[in-house]
């Protein structure tokens, strides 16, 4: 086990830059996605940590040692790919002892060693099996086991679930994140889902275009995004140009166009300033009640629905809010309010964050 | 409806013309006759055993075998080569190289031939086995480097990655993971190079020293003579090499493949 860091690292392909110069810290042990829409350099991040990529720029330092120059084969690091990239010509036990030839260890303790990561990935009884006889999750959970029996000091995932089918997918995420934390690895996660990284990590990377917009625990992340990327890329946010006129120790009080003074908390506002700045509002913690309801507290606005969109469990609202319209995510707790219905929507100030901005 | 039954019969006609006179030849070489023709006079296996006792037959199979295997073997490797630094590495021009070593079979292979010899000539260099050899790597290559590389480009690079990541350096990556993966492939470009070796007259005519005949060279040479029903054996045993060892790789390679699940 080793903490990873990446020095100013830089990635470019000809002309065009991969990866701005980027720096991060990441902790022996932890867990941390890096987290980014299609595109944004997440892979190729990976791959230079992994030794596939050689960096333009930059250190990266494994366990206190600069591996630029140390190839992948001598890195000691757990890959799995995003297409599992297993051995077809051999079976699941020698997919999985494919590592441990490479190491020092006594030939008679390798099957013993095989069965374990098997059991660990709860595949004990297939090990004689061939890759293709396998289903998406099994061979998921193969290429896990290859990864991990070889005790890598980091173990990186690029999209690992992304290939299975969204029922499989919450599995496996429980199932990952538990054997991460029986062995303790530290885990580079890589990918584009907002629920798999907030639910996973001890840390999300935000990352667009090629740079890092935000580091953090996932509520910190969520709930005080340091951009209007971040705010959006997870989960649905209402932005709402305004006005900070009043900046002090304990938060910010923020003035909008139809909805009034709401006091934001100062950890939801770190970089804010009089002047003007930007509202973020979640769509989930945009409550939207029947003229009338008792509101004990919250900001409350009156609101026509404009549009519905039926999602089973919760419902998705467009309401127009004096001249802006916004997007409320409620449950549904009898029945979905009706287009044109005049509702009042309702949110707590401690609830909103706020951003610098025009 | 009619137009398509004239179009069946036509396919007929062609297939006959085609396989009869070497279904003729085959049956023939089991004639007990004199004369390599009809009639048949009784079955009989003696054509093939004078053709074990002419020491000009014997010594001709044994040139075309040791120059099939040797093509095989040299078009074989320089084939996986060039398939490799084709598709797994960014070399200058690679489409040039490919196109380059496609062109033999593309080129008549009288015109290979001739542009052969008069470099040789150019060089001051006389006819040998050697030279024999190298025309027939020459030709025999394109066949190699299309199967491997078909082959290669369908084996995803991350198992190699995958390969490496675990401890394996890159020739041990190649030798654990992508070379058993190219396997049925390379196994079937250097049946392709035997058999084309093995079969081929233009080009041997043309290179070969004199005094050494291959085997169809030989057969050649004795119909200028006779038509001997020894011929007819020899045919039929040419027909068990060329086409037999090709349905025998493929199967192996079958078995292989299924056996790899790649
Ligand atoms: N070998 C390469 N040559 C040129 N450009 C490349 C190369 N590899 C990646 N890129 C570019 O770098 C950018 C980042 O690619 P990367 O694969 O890291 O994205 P990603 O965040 O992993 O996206 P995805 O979620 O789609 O996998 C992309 O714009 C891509 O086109
Ligand atoms: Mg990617």
């Amino acid at each position: 086990m080793s903490s990873v860091l990446l020095k100013n690292i830089v990635k470019r392909f000809g002309d065009f830059t991969a990866v701005h110069k980027t720096t991060l810290d990441i902790p022996d042990g932890a867990f941390v996605t890096l987290l980014g829409p299609s595109g944004c350099g997440k892979t190729t991040t990976l791959r230079m940590i992994a030794g596939l990529l050689d960096p333009t720029e930059g250190d990266i330092v494994i366990g206190g040692r600069r591996v630029n120059d140390i190839p992948i084969h001598k890195r000691n690091l757990g890959v799995v790919f995003q297409n599992y990239a297993l051995f077809p010509h051999k079976s699941v036990a020698e997919n999985v002892a494919f590592g441990l030839r490479y190491r020092d260890v006594p030939k008679a303790d390798i099957p013993r060693r095989v069965q374990a990561a098997l059991e660990l990935v709860q595949l004990p009884d297939l090990g004689a099996r061939r890759p293709r006889e396998l289903s998406g999750g099994q061979q998921q959970r193969v290429a896990l086991a290859r990864a991990i029996v070889i005790e890598p000091d980091v173990l990186l995932l690029d999209e690992p679930l992304s290939a299975l089918d969204a029922n499989l997918r919450e599995d496996m995420r429980v199932e990952l994140k538990r054997i991460q934390e029986r062995i303790g690895v530290t885990t580079v996660f890589v990918t584009h889902d907002q629920s798999e990284a907030l639910a996973m990590s001890d840390r999300i990377v935000v990352m667009s275009a090629g740079r890092v917009e935000q580091v953090g625990a996932p509520e910190q992340v969520y709930n005080a995004p340091a951009s209007e990327f971040v705010a959006n890329f997870l989960g649905a946010s209402n932005i709402v140009p305004c006005m900070c006129t009043r900046r002090g120790p304990e938060g910010a009080t923020l003035e909008a166009p139809a909805l009034g003074a709401i006091a934001v908390p100062a950890a939801r506002a770190p970089k804010l300033r009089e002047g003007p700045a930007k509202l973020v509002l979640r769509a989930e913690k945009l409550q939207l009640l029947p003229e009338g309801a008792p509101c004990d507290g919250r900001i409350t606005a009156p609101a026509v629905v404009e549009t519905v969109d039926y999602q089973g469990q919760t419902v998705r609202y467009f309401v127009r809010i004096g001249e802006r319209q916004f997007q409320a995510i409620n449950l549904i707790e009898e029945r979905p309010f009706a287009v044109g219905a005049r509702v009042v929507a309702a949110f707590r100030p401690q609830d909103c964050a706020g951003l610098p901005g025009t | 409806m009619m137009g398509w039954q004239l179009i069946r019969a036509w396919a007929i006609a062609v297939y006959v013309f085609m396989f009869l006179p070497v279904g003729v030849v085959v049956l023939l070489s089991f004639n007990d006759s004199q004369f390599g023709s009809f009639p048949m006079t009784g079955l009989s296996l003696r054509w093939f055993a004078e053709l074990w006792s002419n020491e000009a037959i014997l010594r001709a199979f044994r040139t075309s075998v040791a120059l099939g295997l040797l093509t095989a073997l040299i078009s074989t490797t320089l084939g996986v080569l060039a398939a490799l630094a084709l598709v797994r590495y960014r070399v200058p021009g690679a489409n040039a190289i490919s196109t380059l070593l496609i062109a033999p079979i593309l080129v008549p292979e009288v015109v290979l031939a001739v542009a052969l010899l008069l470099f040789l000539d150019f060089l001051g260099l006389h006819k040998s086995f050697a030279l024999l050899l190298l025309g027939h790597v020459i030709f025999t290559l394109p066949f190699v480097v299309l199967v491997v590389q078909a082959r290669l480009v369908s084996i995803r690079r991350d198992v190699e990655e995958a390969a490496m990541s675990l401890g394996a350096s890159p020739a041990q990556a190649f030798f654990q993971v992508t070379l058993p993966l190219m396997r049925p492939a390379v196994l079937a470009g250097g049946l392709f190079a035997f058999t084309v070796s093995f079969d081929d007259v233009t080009g041997t005519l043309f290179w070969k020293p004199g005094g050494v005949e291959t085997v169809p060279t030989q057969i050649f040479a004795m119909l200028r003579n006779s038509i001997s029903p020894e011929i007819n054996a020899l045919g039929t045993a040419m027909i068990v090499m060329t086409v037999g060892l090709p349905l025998l790789g493929a199967a192996i390679a079958r078995r292989l493949a299924m056996k790899d699940g790649g």
